[in-house]
């Protein structure tokens, strides 16, 4: 009996700390463990007791690549908790901040860190030299992500100018001119990229995914919607905890999530632009296509053309904002502490990350939950890793160890978010 | 930029956070430096991210980074380290949480051609990075002689272009 296991102590060019542990028997794989080992971070006991207020800047400190999302997802759920509803221009500034974030999360991810799986080379830093345009491309498209985040929040990672109800200050028309600049040629770098990732060799392999996404009446999802997939689910946000539970794993610091009567579910770039392609202009439809991509497509290895279209997206998104841009009467709306609960789901760049508050009369935390979109894509994950090795039989051990760790990469898994994350180990018998 | 709106030949980068305890020490060295070094070297401070810094030291001749680190020695000791002539002990990393560090940073604005002639990293060593804590009095202290020796080595360098000029 052929037993054997391939190990990745510490998987890299990945946020955060874990490792993979793969088991195959006589040449098929029989588990697949993503060990999240970075500890538990406890942010959502330390939140209890302090102001709802308080909330977008606490929650941001989780993640140094997605800060964004957890301010937002936070503000959302404070204001529905207490009334409010934030509109007009400053919900329109949300979307850009949000934009901000996807353009430097994505540039760094497709470019740096995802890119060279398919190309090929140890990292980013050796994938340079014979790539250059591509890497000089990624690092400008990430500089004008950077940029946004600045003007628009203040600094480039743990932006502080988010508060529930609004922004701390806005910025007058004439800030956003150097950006716009910058953005236009963020625009046809990213288009560059797509045209790039779309000739990589992508793996022959497809999977039968849930996708999870928001979906909005009118946009491509990024702050608002409904919590949608490819069968049948749609609710509001509100309705989450109804279809979906967390569950605790022994080798992970990180919760499971599942849904309830289903298992395993995909969220992320993947799902976006499945459950949402009729919401993306026509243009980069027409990208899309172009690009070999049908309308739905389940091929994991392909997110990477996704995560560019989406940076498309992201730039054409922000210049529409910034060129409607009025600044508004004030920078945030009044807000009168209530006892309440609050939900709050938004498209951080690699998935959705729902957040639920309980605060008191006086506006302090009683309880906050927190699901990030690594916790909720790590069962998929495990299901690929297994799928990925039973068709790679035919590879060497070192091989199989990269396919592994590209399959993991599929999802720019955040592993800080998740700890509540990444070692490979492969055991055959 | 210079009096003449050319790009300054010579960056000095404090990076850091000031918000958190001796992470602060860059920032606050390179605000001294201010005023004490000629007009024609750029001096900027950075919170962290590291890829970022290759824009920043594109069409430079030399660059010199003040940040915090971490290696087991005295709290205010000034380590200097020539980015491109001698490899980054494991353990003088200097302090970033992202994916990309100084070094990689180097490496990839090498791999790219967009390194400047110099590169030299101060690395002041730190004792306490919590969350809004005040900068250590040990490490305070020691932006004396990292200003000192920053200057001179500002001067060495100016002098070493006047030479090739």
């Amino acid at each position: 009996m052929a037993t054997k296991t391939i190990r990745v102590d510490y998987i890299a060019r990945v946020e955060g700390e874990g490792a993979l542990e793969l088991h195959i028997k006589d040449g098929r794989a029989t588990s697949a463990k993503l060990a999240i080992f970075e500890p538990p971070r406890l942010f959502e006991a330390l939140l209890r007791g302090r102001g709802f207020a308080e909330a977008p800047d606490i929650t941001a400190r989780i993640c140094g690549i997605c800060p964004v999302a957890y301010q937002m997802s936070s503000v959302h759920a404070m204001e529905q908790a207490l009334g409010v509803t934030v509109d007009g221009q400053l919900r329109a500034l949300r979307r850009l901040l949000y934009c901000g974030e996807w353009i430097e999360s994505h540039a760094l991810h497709v470019v740096m860190l995802h890119a060279p799986d398919f190309l090929g080379f140890q990292d980013g830093i050796q994938m340079a030299a014979k790539h250059g345009d591509a890497v000089r491309g990624g690092l400008a498209l990430k500089k004008a992500g950077n940029e946004l985040m600045r003007v628009l929040g203040g600094r480039e990672i743990h932006p502080v100018n988010v508060r529930v109800g609004g922004f701390y200050r806005v910025p007058r028309r004439a800030e956003f001119a150097p950006i716009t600049e910058q953005l236009k040629r963020a625009r046809e770098l990213a288009v560059a990229t797509v045209r790039w990732v779309a000739a990589f060799p992508f793996p022959n392999y497809q999977r039968d995914y849930e996708f999870v996404s928001l979906r909005h009446p009118d946009e491509y999802p990024i702050n608002e919607g409904r919590i949608v997939s490819n069968r049948g689910l749609d609710i509001t946000v509100d309705e989450y905890d109804s279809e979906f539970e967390e569950r605790h794993v022994a080798h992970s610091t990180a919760l499971q999530s599942v849904l309830k009567r289903r298992g395993s579910y995909l969220v992320g770039p993947l799902a976006r632009y499945n459950l949402n392609f009729d919401r993306l202009p026509a243009d980069v439809q027409d990208m899309a296509r172009e690009s070999g991509l049908a309308p739905v497509c389940r091929n994991p290895f392909q997110s990477i053309i996704v995560r560019a279209l989406e940076l498309v997206y992201a730039c054409d998104e922000a210049l529409r904002i910034i060129a409607a841009y009025e600044p508004p009467d004030a920078p945030s709306v009044p807000l009168e502490p209530r006892a309440g609960i609050g939900h709050g789901c938004t498209e951080a760049p690699r998935g959705i990350l729902y957040h639920r508050y309980e605060i008191d009369d006086k506006g302090a935390i009683v309880t906050a939950r927190i699901s990030a979109p690594t916790s909720q894509n790590q069962l998929s994950i495990e299901e690929d890793l297994c799928e990925v090795a039973n068709q790679s039989s035919d590879l060497s051990d070192d091989a199989l160890r990269d396919r592994c760790e590209q399959t993991i990469r599929n999802y720019d898994p955040c592993i800080s978010c998740s700890c509540h994350f990444l070692k490979l180990a492969v055991h055959r018998e | 930029m210079t009096r003449d709106g050319s790009i300054a030949r010579m960056l000095v980068v404090g990076i850091g956070n000031p918000d958190r305890g001796d992470d602060g020490i860059g920032p606050l060295i390179v605000r001294r430096l201010l005023g004490l070094v000629s007009p024609d070297v750029a001096i900027i401070e950075r919170t962290g991210d590291a890829l970022a810094l290759i824009d920043d030291w594109a069409g430079r001749d030399a660059v010199i980074l003040v940040d915090a680190a971490v290696s087991g020695a005295t709290p205010g000791s000034v380590h200097r380290i020539d980015l491109l002539r001698d490899a980054l002990p494991p353990e003088l990393s200097l302090s970033s949480t992202h994916a990309f560090g100084v070094a990689q940073s180097v490496g990839l604005a090498g791999a790219l051609g967009l390194l400047p002639a110099h590169v030299i990293a101060f690395a002041i060593e730190g004792a306490n990075f919590d969350p809004g804590a005040p900068i250590s009095p040990g490490v305070a202290a020691a932006a004396d002689e990292a200003v000192t020796r920053i200057a001179a080595e500002l001067q060495r360098l100016e002098g070493e272009a006047a030479s090739h000029a």
